[in-house]
């Protein structure tokens, strides 16, 4: 197990190497010159000229990329913000605590209405609770987020006067952003439990299970769910490592203070730093995510745990 | 047959499956009767209902598409399908016990062997956790795995071996009948005749009834004491190993013993039953097998034939009997 | 056995099987069309598909006939789903924009499709290197969310419609990639592909007339989900402001410049949503009926 994640982890570098290439390249090639975004459209050439020399935007590219990966693997230094000048970093860490936050209540809202829906759907298939679940998750999938998150400010902060419409400071803030990311999560989680417990249902260990004359929530609880887990615990996590990198739409409208907002915020403002750093931050986020999901899946099946070792 | 001591009784079954593609008549006005300590034989093709009838008994039959529409279950007296699911669960895998036909996927991926025995165990049995433990141990023990196994995961087992454990689970509560579903079916060679010499050994130990579900008239010489036939759904045949062996009625029955090589015999080919198996969802009118049936009249597509006694214990649907019963 | 079974193949039978591939796809259209959500989803997409070619026809006033007198009017008889700010009719630019949406669903689901397809076309048929190569450069890019990757390129390309379709395609191309080559990987080893290879068939004409027309199903239910999902990608980096940008109708452009009316005005924000919840929802149900009908194992 140990040595699996550790080979996992040096398979991390060159994904990590790759996303820094890609985004830096993009970065470079970007229209507009950081120079001249830093001192002001009106700043005199000579101006220009020195900064663009004293920042090192005058060498080759892969100078400027070594560089640049150089700073982030010694000094732990993705460069600084050109609006703020401050560590690009440092911003990015203030920030994510409030991504973190809205992540995981959206999921929690997700997995608390998905999954039991999900299994009612499958035990109780072609119902009336099943096939109304369904259209209703059909939808949650098909709802733009932000118009969802619009119509729920509409709905909650307008009309009823409820909740609070923008911001991220108490719960009572948190509601809104979390219900809208939790709805639609939720969808997703609903349709995948339920197909990933059809497939299990009709398994022969299911009748086994049934005739020991276990009862019918214990063959479903005991032998079935724990079977279906893997799908969506795969979906579960691909949905919180998405939602790590920044919700990025439903950050904007109810003005959180995310990761994602910061993402939008800096590429208008055609702060690169910012925005290389943070895609970066986001992919290596991601991956982790990605591992620790890896490595649930050896906690739910032993087949998948004697492989790893 | 005697009155006294049976242990299973079923009467007229009929179990249809109804699909959007039409209803398929998998067991037709079956009757069958299995006395305490006794191993019956069910034989017949893929398809032919014998499964149908096994979950028929465990009162098991996905429904839908599955439905018993007439008929008596009677286990030690009384109708199973007159039974709640509460009740029919403290029958199930404690009285009546199943043994289903493949090992690979009939063993839950994610429990440990040892926690697939206790369940049962604890299910049914007053015990605590580590008393099912200990039990569920002495199991794998019995059917020859060593305890220190329990902890491992059906993975870890090769596929005889899962039947061994699947064979521990139903007799883990000691049942009074026990269904085997073709268990040996998907071993290889070598390992089935493990297997059956354990399940052999296991019933007289037990002193367990048996319904044994097969295709294999190896098998059924072996280790049964009745027969029945079963032909799209229908019992054709229903005697004693004895008679079935020595003096097989059924045209259908004679075609199967047919179709074994014999290594005595000097012929070169086997004499398959010609054509295929009907279509569940359309059975042909009369008696299903006359479309093959080399000794066919007219009287097998208008009309089904009824049971007969030809001898003591030796009952045939067939008109070829029924005739001579019938005119003489 | 054989014999047997050939005696019992009807006539029926055997032209069913000379004409496999064409009754193939018959009978998918068959179980799709027993599936009443499914068409319901095809009814959707079809309705958009006209409403975009008759547009000049349906929408009674132009794209861009604003109407200072009559700014923000709730919907009414001449305005079915009222105005904007500037007085134009929003039921018209909803019809115009169903243009914009069909374009920036299919041509970036067929960007990452062709693009993508190759890719795991040939990292599947030829493995090894090639393979390990193409796909590392794909788990790059499935490493940052595609909205995330989508934003950045726009950023690095430019507003505007061509631009937001790349972007959208080019983050989509992983999942194609694997899809594609997933695909292959099953296919290349089967028997009707080696015998090809055996009478000399140079592996460009194997790839493109053995493996995947054997493995359109997958794709065509990917794509089907994938223009939905393009859709709604490009609706969001709109309304983001990062997107098309106004004053072309596009859905996502109009909900946006309707948020800050959105406490006296809904209904600007409101019906090009739905526009877009509609639309996605009948793509979604296409192409969940597809997924059945092609692969009836899967059905649930």
């Amino acid at each position: 197990m140990h040595k699996y994640i550790f080979r996992r982890l040096l398979m991390l570098i060159p994904v990590i190497i790759g996303v820094t290439f890609i985004i830096f390249t993009m970065m470079y090639f970007t229209p507009g010159d950081p120079a001249k975004i830093m001192l002001g459209e009106s700043a005199p050439h000579t101006e220009v000229a020195k900064l663009r020399e004293e920042l090192g935007l005058n060498d080759p590219f892969f100078v400027q990329f070594g560089r640049y990966v150089k700073n982030a693997v010694i000094h732990q230094d993705i460069g600084r913000s050109y609006a703020t000048k401050r560590p690009v970093l440092e911003m990015i860490i203030t920030r994510f605590p409030s991504t973190l936050k809205l992540a995981a209540l959206g999921v929690l809202v997700a997995v608390l209405i998905g999954i039991p829906t999900g299994i009612i759907s499958a035990t109780k298939q072609y119902s009336l609770f099943d096939n109304i679940a369904m259209v209703i998750a059909l939808l949650g999938v098909s709802m733009p987020n932000f118009w969802q998150g619009l119509m729920g400010i509409l709905i909650f902060s307008v009309y009823l006067g409820w909740l609070p419409s923008s911001g991220f400071n108490t719960p009572a803030h948190w509601i809104l952003p979390a219900l809208t990311i939790g709805t639609s999560t939720a969808a997703i989680i609903t349709r995948m439990t339920r197909s990933s417990m059809l497939e299990v249902i009709r398994q022969d260990y299911i009748r086994t299970a049934r005739s020991k004359g276990q009862v019918e929530s214990k063959v479903i609880i005991r032998h079935a769910l724990k079977n279906a887990l893997i799908p969506i615990i795969t979906v579960v996590g691909l949905q919180f490592g998405y939602l790590l990198g920044g919700a990025v739409l439903t950050e904007s409208i109810f003005a959180v203070p995310g990761v994602g907002r910061l993402m939008v915020d800096s590429i208008k403002a055609r702060d690169f730093p910012v925005v290389q750093g943070g895609v970066l931050f986001i992919a290596i986020t991601f991956s982790f995510v990605n591992l620790i999901v890896d490595i649930l899946y050896a906690f739910v099946d032993p087949r998948i745990r004697s492989q790893y070792k | 047959m005697s009155e006294e001591k049976k242990l299973l009784e079923i009467k007229n079954l009929n179990i249809h499956y109804i699909t959007h593609e039409g209803t398929v008549k998998a067991v037709n006005d079956m009757s069958l009767e299995l006395k305490k300590g006794e191993t019956l034989g069910l034989v017949g093709e893929t398809g032919a209902g014998k499964t149908t009838t096994a979950l028929g008994v465990m009162q098991l039959i996905q429904t839908p598409p599955g439905k018993i529409l007439s008929g008596e279950i009677i286990y030690d007296g009384e109708d199973l399908l007159k039974k709640s699911q509460t009740e029919l669960r403290k029958i199930r895998g404690n009285k009546i016990s199943m043994i289903f036909q493949d090992p690979m996927t009939s063993l839950n991926p994610v429990l440990t062997v040892g926690e697939q025995i206790a369940e049962v165990i604890k299910l049914h049995q007053n015990v605590d956790n580590s008393q099912a433990t200990e039990k569920s141990e002495k199991m794998l023990e019995t059917v020859g795995i060593p305890k220190s196994r329990s902890k491992d995961y059906p993975h870890q087992f090769s596929g005889g071996m899962k039947q061994r454990v699947v064979i521990a689970i139903a007799l883990a509560c000691n049942p009074k009948l026990l269904i085997a579903d073709e268990p040996t079916t998907a071993l290889d060679v070598t390992i089935q005749a493990q297997v059956m010499n354990l399940m052999n050994k296991l019933k007289d130990e037990f002193n367990t009834s048996m319904i044994m579900i097969t295709h294999d008239l190896g098998i059924v010489a072996e280790v049964c004491d009745k027969v029945a036939i079963m032909y799209a759904g229908h019992v054709v045949e229903y005697t004693n190993t004895k008679n079935l062996f020595t003096n097989p009625k059924h045209p259908y029955t004679i075609g199967l013993f047919n179709s074994i090589p014999n290594i005595k015999d000097d012929e070169a080919r086997l004499k398959p039953i010609k054509g295929l198996m009907p279509d569940p969802t359309n059975l042909p009118l009369g008696c299903p097998f006359h479309p093959r049936c080399p000794k066919a009249m007219s009287i097998c597509s208008q009309q089904e034939p009824c049971r007969t006694e030809i001898y003591k214990d030796h009952f045939v649907n067939c008109f070829l009997y029924e005739n001579v019963d019938n005119k003489s | 056995m054989t014999d047997q079974l050939n005696v019992n193949m009807s006539n029926e039978d055997i032209k069913k099987k000379s004409t496999k591939k064409r009754s193939q796809y018959l009978e998918v259209w068959r179980r799709l069309k027993q599936n009443k959500s499914a068409m319901v989803g095809l009814l959707i997409i079809i309705i958009l598909i006209l409403s975009a070619i008759l547009a000049p026809f349906i929408a009674p006033y132009g794209i861009d006939d604003q109407d200072l007198l009559n700014t923000l009017q709730t919907p009414s008889k001449d305005h079915w789903m009222g105005t904007d700010n500037f007085g134009r009719d929003i039921f018209s630019r909803i019809v115009y924009g169903s243009i914009i949406s069909l374009q920036v669903g299919f041509i970036s689901v067929g960007i990452a499709m062709i693009v993508g397809g190759s890719l795991g076309a040939i990292a599947g048929y030829y493995g090894g290197k090639l393979d390990n190569l193409i796909m590392r450069m794909m788990d790059i890019l499935l490493a940052i969310p595609s909205i995330l990757l989508a934003i950045s390129i726009v950023a690095a390309l430019g507003h505007g419609l061509k631009n937001v379709m790349i972007a959208v395609g080019i983050s989509s191309i992983p999942s194609y990639a694997r899809i594609v080559r997933a695909s292959v990987l099953t296919l290349k080893d089967q028997e009707f592909v080696e015998a090809a290879r055996a009478v000399g068939t140079n592996n460009t004409r194997i790839i493109l007339k053995h493996i995947i027309p054997n493995s359109m199903a997958p794709i065509i239910v990917q794509a089907t989900l994938g223009v939905a999902g393009a859709i709604l990608s490009a609706a969001g980096l709109s309304f983001i402001g990062l997107g098309i940008q106004l004053p072309t109708p596009e859905w996502g452009a109009m909900l946006s410049s309707g948020r800050q009316f959105i406490r006296d005005y809904p209904h600007m924000t409101a019906f090009p949503g739905l526009a877009i919840m509609i639309t996605i929802f009948g793509l979604n149900l296409l192409g969940d009926g597809l997924r059945d009908a092609l692969d009836p194992r899967l059905k649930n």
